[in-house]
């Protein structure tokens, strides 16, 4: 039953590498972006803690 | 005229100068960018016997000889005229008579002698019980002259 | 009207909002999407189960149209109007419109060698993608290619503009020229010509995309309104 599903009717060679490389590549990308999103909110955040401590 | 418009006006004439260049550039070289030709193009045209040339059309119906040692002689025709190709190798899944082909090779003796043959699918999707209750009711035969008249399947651009 | 959503700091506050809405719009829609592509659509009359591939290879194949299109508007607006926002949004629209073009090809690569009998074939259609693919890449490079963000802004935005002559190549090859792949299903004259039972999916899937762009996008926008603080943060410190 399940090999079945996954055979596609002798497609699922075509079939999951499809779909598997755009779940990983829209993952990826989500991924990176949100990372990149918080180190720069991190640094941000560190950069206007010393700015306030600097004498003026 | 403030330099918001000047910008604007700017802008606008470069992209309607860009999309002339483009389009006068692609009917130049319209030749290289068709992928195939029809048989009626190649009846018409008179190719030379070495160039090398992809023909296009359908499969024509109850024109498929297997032959042993994997060769497949078939005619490829747009319903106007058509044309011999011999081909050996593997053939792709969807080759079958009345299915539109792209075949690549050379003419020898009048006949298109193949060695490489791609299958060309149409637009249209459905489950088989639906494109059986066409054919029952008569509605299939409608929608492949519709499609051929369109030249889609046939292989010939859209006049 | 425009000036009001194009100020960052209201953008920010919007764009907070917005983002877990499209997180959650494209994971239920996805799954709903991948739940009728997978297990609940017929297979083809002709192609079989290999018809589950136009399930992410067209939608992937739409948002790299549409990413394109967005740029060159945000691009133009950049260019013309000098909304910053308009350029920050083209910037952080091209990596997301880069992956969905490369998806594009890569799933119709797996879905033509069965079907067609080859992984790729230099006809229009095919063609003009992978020119789409290296405008994206070549934008990407010329708008990183300077230290100083505001110099790489103009030229990138030109080439986005003059790029963008491709995309009605792309949609039209299929009607202009003979070409391998076969023309429109969905968007053409006298409506679809594709069975309901594999529209829904298809539908389905490509309003995820859209929503994904629009989460992806809403994140890197931010990131670069952030980076632009940071910069102007650190010219502070220098000059005191």
């Amino acid at each position: 039953m399940i090999k079945e599903f996954l055979d596609m009717g002798g497609y699922g060679a075509y079939i999951w590498p499809s779909y598997g490389v755009t779940a990983v590549v829209m993952i990826v990308m989500l991924v990176t972006s949100l990372r990149g999103l918080r180190e720069n909110e991190v640094t941000l955040q560190s950069l206007e803690v010393s700015t306030k401590d600097k004498p003026e | 005229m403030k330099r918001k418009h000047k910008r604007l006006t700017f802008v606008g004439l470069a992209l309607l100068l860009i999309a002339a260049a483009a389009a006068l550039t692609l009917r130049a070289f319209e030749e290289s960018i068709v992928f195939f030709h029809s048989p009626t193009d190649i009846v018409e045209k008179q190719v030379s016997a070495t160039q090398r040339l992809r023909l296009g059309g359908l499969v024509e119906e109850g024109s498929v000889e297997k032959h042993p040692d994997a060769v497949v002689k078939f005619k490829v025709t747009d319903m106007a005229n058509s044309i011999n190709v011999s081909y050996r190798g593997i053939l792709p899944d969807l080759f079958r008579e009345g299915q539109g082909v792209v075949a690549e090779g050379t003419f020898k003796a009048g006949v298109f002698i193949a060695d490489e043959v791609l299958a060309k699918h149409d637009e249209n999707y459905m489950p088989p019980e639906v494109a059986d209750a066409l054919k029952k009711s008569g509605k299939w035969d409608d929608m492949s002259k519709e499609m051929k008249r369109q030249g889609h399947v046939a292989g010939e651009t859209p006049k | 009207m425009l000036h009001r959503f194009a100020n960052p700091t209201r953008f920010l506050r919007i764009a907070s909002v917005v983002q877990p809405w499209m997180a959650w719009a494209t994971v239920l829609l996805g799954g709903a999407g991948l739940y009728l592509g997978l297990f609940n659509s017929p297979a083809d009359y002709q192609q079989g189960n290999s018809v589950r591939i136009m399930y992410v290879h067209v939608p992937a194949a739409w948002m790299a149209m549409f990413c394109y299109s967005s740029m060159a508007i945000a691009a133009a607006v950049g260019l013309i109007w000098k909304h910053p926002l308009a350029d920050v949004a083209a910037k952080a629209t091209a990596p997301i419109g880069a992956c969905f073009t490369f998806l594009a090809l890569f799933t119709g690569s797996l879905w033509g060698k069965p079907m067609w009998g080859t992984w790729w074939v230099w006809d229009a259609r095919l063609t003009s993608m992978l020119v789409l693919l290296f405008l994206y890449l070549g934008y990407i490079a010329l708008v990183n290619a300077f230290d100083d963000p505001t110099r790489g802004t103009r030229a990138s935005s030109i080439l986005v503009l003059v790029g963008f002559i491709n995309v009605p190549i792309i949609k039209f090859s299929v009607d202009w020229w003979n070409t391998l792949h076969q023309p429109a299903s969905v968007i053409k004259m006298g409506g679809p010509s594709i069975d309901a039972s594999m529209l829904w999916p298809l539908l389905l899937m490509a309003v995820a995309f859209t929503t994904y762009y629009l989460w992806v996008l809403l994140i890197r926008i931010r990131t670069e309104i952030i980076a632009n603080k940071i910069r102007i943060a650190r010219l502070k410190q220098v000059h005191g």
